[in-house]
């Protein structure tokens, strides 16, 4: 599956989730500033994307967890260093440029645009391409 | 049994589906103000959309619940799709049909149809009125970490009852 094909379907997902136009949902939109999204949207999100591409999703492989209460990784509102590395690396599909020059815990869920989850999507397939191939 | 909008589930068949009723009556008061005489007509006495929908998230949330053995608090999130038809007016039966999509810790989504049986009507049977999709909230298991109190106060005594009404061993 292409790149276009994913983000059409990524798309599909997410004007059924969150009851937006398709022109709204680009690749730099941000699914809570710019599309709605709420926190049970993102699971609604995980589900759908589920259904969608035929693969599950773990907790907390989209979309983060436990970080805001771990006192390691935020202090006085703001992600502390070792928390960014941490997000880093628990979710490599995000572009944590932006939100690093300003690392409010509060605007974290910005960092989840529709290109994220496009690539989330990608390295999904990939990996599932990849294991189907090494069966053979 | 206040608010309780489904009368009795006639089937389960636990983490995946869950069927019940609602016998549609002119005793309920709200009937009486939905919609009442006015200058522009008779009265016009219907079970309030909303109350159809509530009829279904208690439908769905029991099934989510006795998924989780009744261990989780399950509260309605999101209303992903209503479709509602036409009216359900008194001495009619609706008939909820929730069907459990998905479910994990945090939460779960439900698909459901709503059919209603006119006693009156030629042949009487159920048919189509709505579709209503939803998600539910295990809220202890919220992202913000908020707490709430211990005991589950979303399965309460009028659930128990309702259960055990309709002949399911649940406890909690």
């Amino acid at each position: 599956m292409t790149r276009d094909e994913v983000f059409e379907k990524v798309k599909g997902v997410l004007v059924d989730a969150l009851s937006v136009d398709e022109d709204d949902v680009t690749a730099d939109a941000r699914l809570t500033t710019d599309l709605g999204a709420e926190s049970i949207d993102f699971l609604d999100i995980v589900f759908k994307l589920e259904q969608a591409f035929g693969f599950k999703i773990a907790q907390g492989e989209l979309f983060p967890e436990n970080v805001a209460q771990d006192p390691r990784y935020v202090k006085d509102g703001r992600v502390t260093p070792e928390g960014l590395a941490t997000l880093r690396e628990r979710l490599p599909h995000a572009d944590f440029s932006r939100f690093e020059k300003d690392p409010q815990i509060t605007k974290v869920a910005e960092v989840f645009t529709v290109d994220a989850v496009v690539n989330f999507v990608m390295k999904k397939l990939g990996a599932a391409g990849a294991a189907a191939a090494g069966a053979h | 049994m206040r608010w309780m909008w489904i009368d009795r589930v006639i089937a389960l068949e636990p983490g995946r589906r869950l069927v019940a009723v609602k016998n549609v009556s002119l005793a309920e008061e709200h009937l009486h103000d939905h919609f009442p005489a006015d200058g522009r007509g008779a009265a016009l006495p219907v079970m309030p959309a909303s109350l159809i929908i509530e009829g279904m998230a208690q439908t769905a949330g029991i099934l989510v619940g006795h998924a989780g053995r009744f261990a989780e608090k399950v509260i309605l999130a999101k209303i992903g799709k209503a479709e509602i038809d036409r009216d359900a007016g008194p001495g009619m039966t609706l008939r909820y049909t929730a069907t459990l999509e998905r479910i994990d810790t945090l939460g779960a989504s439900t698909t459901g149809v709503v059919e209603l049986m006119d006693h009156a009507a030629p042949g009487t049977a159920f048919a189509e009125i709505g579709r209503i999709d939803m998600m539910f909230s295990h809220i202890d298991r919220n992202m913000a970490g908020t707490e709430f109190p211990e005991h589950n106060f979303v399965f309460s005594e009028g659930f128990r009852t309702l259960l055990r009404s309709s002949g399911i061993e649940a406890e909690f």
